[in-house]
């Protein structure tokens, strides 16, 4: 399923997208890259969220939405008319701006949501699936001797990596993260983009961000998008020290947004 | 500090005062009225409580007289309610609140299930006169009352199961579509279950509206002198309050006593109910937040 690092996991092409008579994306053309951190960063309003949003085919449950173009994800078009939108979001994990934890379940329950609510968990292999999607999420240490506590009972940052565990017990291919970090604190912060370095051998990874810094610490490239169009995408390296439009300039300069 | 200040300042002080007074005594009032109703219940119906009288039938003696037949047949009804309306109500508010659109439709609906809310029950008994007894050949059945009952308490089921829904952050509903579930499946084991303290203190506090209504009961054609338990629910029946009410329009004062006792008796089922809504929703909550 997966391919090597480097190649293309997700390629976008010509995709707008909106809600009733408001374009909010414009025709965007990206690939993203297998097992590599794509940044999307870029001023409030900018289309960022609603992007993330059209990979996983989440943008469509708002009411009066409408997607045209192609996602070509491991070469099937996730918007061709035979696609389940239901089967995509196995393999397109999500993580959103507020820690969500369902309040109802335990932290072990949380984890295992995803599964149990698809009716694919195999009573024997709960525990496995546990330990592992927690250790990969580096929140097992902290947890492994009250997983039967509420998920809410965690402080924020580990309701956040509750959550990427929660995504990464369904086994997806991408994660895509929607300014996860906006609601935490910088240790917390830290912790996760920690997280991200080592998430990224096994998953393609998109984040929405709103902190330059963010984006320069945990990307390999950086796509800047600005009302509703990609200005510009490349190594992150070379978005931040030079930028080629003027544009990307004014704005990781600091001059708007 | 002039003086025209003052008395203002005197004024405002006064309307405080009578104000306060009058909203203490819309407190007061009512719960002096319960106290009464329950102190006079007491005292004159108390001393007929006891096994027997819980487990006789009516008789034309008030000594021997029981309420057997009325406890069971209200339990009955209660049940057999409970089962048609719950799902009912709680599938045409998950319909609403997760499935329709937003639109002058649903605000119709919405307006007629309010209006629904406040219609007098005894009108809600004339349409299941018409439709379960008559039109469905249910006949003066059990069933055919509990159908009625349900008509009565649906509204109010929809309603507090939308604003239970309405609790639910959307957020949570996305974190599990994300986790690719279906929307029904989301519905069923995230939302729901978060929804359910809401869902059942108003339902209960609804259904046990429905244990005290009397006159939808009289107009299906509850039975008043019954001397055997229903064996189905095509069965006839009794319930508290008719027995109640039949009861107090005796002349012997040997019924108005067993009339007291008997509302001792439905007063202390409807507290419970009340009550077990109250624990029930509590504990609850106390298990989400841990």
């Amino acid at each position: 399923m997966t391919s090597d690092a480097g190649s293309t996991a997700l390629s976008v092409s010509t995709l707008r997208a909106g809600f009733g008579a408001a374009e909010i994306l414009k025709g965007i053309n990206l690939n993203i890259r297998s097992q590599q951190v794509t940044a999307i960063i870029g001023p409030s309003g900018c289309g960022k969220s609603t992007f993330i949003r059209t990979l996983n085919r989440m943008h469509e449950t708002s009411g009066e939405a409408w997607v045209k173009g192609t996602v070509m994800l491991d070469g099937q078009d996730i918007y061709a008319p035979e696609v389940d939108p239901v089967l995509l979001r196995r393999r397109v994990g999500m993580v959103f701006q507020k820690p969500n934890p369902f309040p109802s379940m335990s932290i072990r329950e949380n984890v295992l949501a995803g599964l149990r609510l698809t009716h694919r968990l195999k009573a024997d292999a709960a525990d496995a699936v546990v330990e592992q999607a927690l250790t990969r999420a580096a929140l097992w240490g902290e947890v492994k001797d009250r997983l039967a506590a509420p998920g809410l009972s965690l402080s924020g940052g580990q309701q956040q990596r509750l959550c990427i565990a929660r995504a990464l017990a369904v086994e997806p291919s991408v994660l895509l993260m929607d300014e996860p970090c906006s609601a935490l604190d910088p240790i917390a912060t830290a912790r996760i983009e920690d997280l991200i370095h080592v998430l990224r051998e096994r998953y393609t990874i998109v984040i929405v961000t709103h902190s330059m810094q963010q984006a320069a610490r945990v990307s390999n490239q950086t796509a800047f998008f600005l009302m509703g169009e990609l200005v510009e995408v490349d190594e992150t390296s070379r978005v931040f020290s030079s930028p080629k439009d003027p544009r990307t300039e004014d704005y990781i300069t600091g001059r708007f947004g | 500090m002039s003086p025209l200040f003052r008395h203002h300042r005197a004024t405002g002080a006064r309307m405080e005062r009578v104000f306060s007074t009058i909203c203490g005594l819309a407190v007061w009032i009512p719960l002096i009225i319960l106290a009464v109703l329950l102190v006079v219940g007491l005292s004159e119906g108390v001393s007929r409580i006891g096994v027997d009288f819980l487990t006789s039938y009516p008789s034309r003696k008030w000594e021997e007289a029981g309420i057997l037949p009325a406890l069971v047949g209200s339990v009955c009804l209660l049940v057999l309610t409970g089962l048609i309306a719950l799902p009912l109500g709680v599938g045409a508010a998950v319909y609403l609140e997760e499935y329709g659109q937003r639109g002058r439709f649903a605000r119709f609906i919405e307006l007629n299930i309010a209006n629904l809310a406040g219609v007098p029950s005894v009108i809600y008994g004339l349409l299941g006169l018409g439709v379960f007894v008559r039109a469905l050949g249910m006949g003066r059945s059990l069933l055919a009352g509990a159908c009625t009952l349900a008509l009565l308490v649906m509204p109010v089921v929809v309603i507090v199961t939308r604003e239970a829904l309405r609790t639910v952050p959307d957020a949570i509903r996305e974190g599990a579509l994300a986790l690719g579930a279906s929307r029904w499946q989301a519905i069923r084991q995230v939302v729901l279950p978060m929804a359910m303290p809401g869902i059942l203190t108003g339902s209960i506090l609804a259904m046990s509206r429905a244990i005290g209504e009397t006159a939808p009961l009289v107009v299906v054609g509850a039975l008043t002198y019954v001397t055997f338990l229903p064996d189905g629910i095509d069965a006839p029946f009794t319930a508290l309050p008719i027995q109640i009410f039949n009861w107090v329009s005796r002349p012997q004062k040997g019924f108005l006593i067993n009339a007291a006792a008997a509302i001792l008796v439905l007063l202390v089922t409807l507290l419970s109910l009340n009550l077990s809504a109250i624990l029930l929703r509590n504990r609850l909550q106390q298990r989400m937040q841990g």
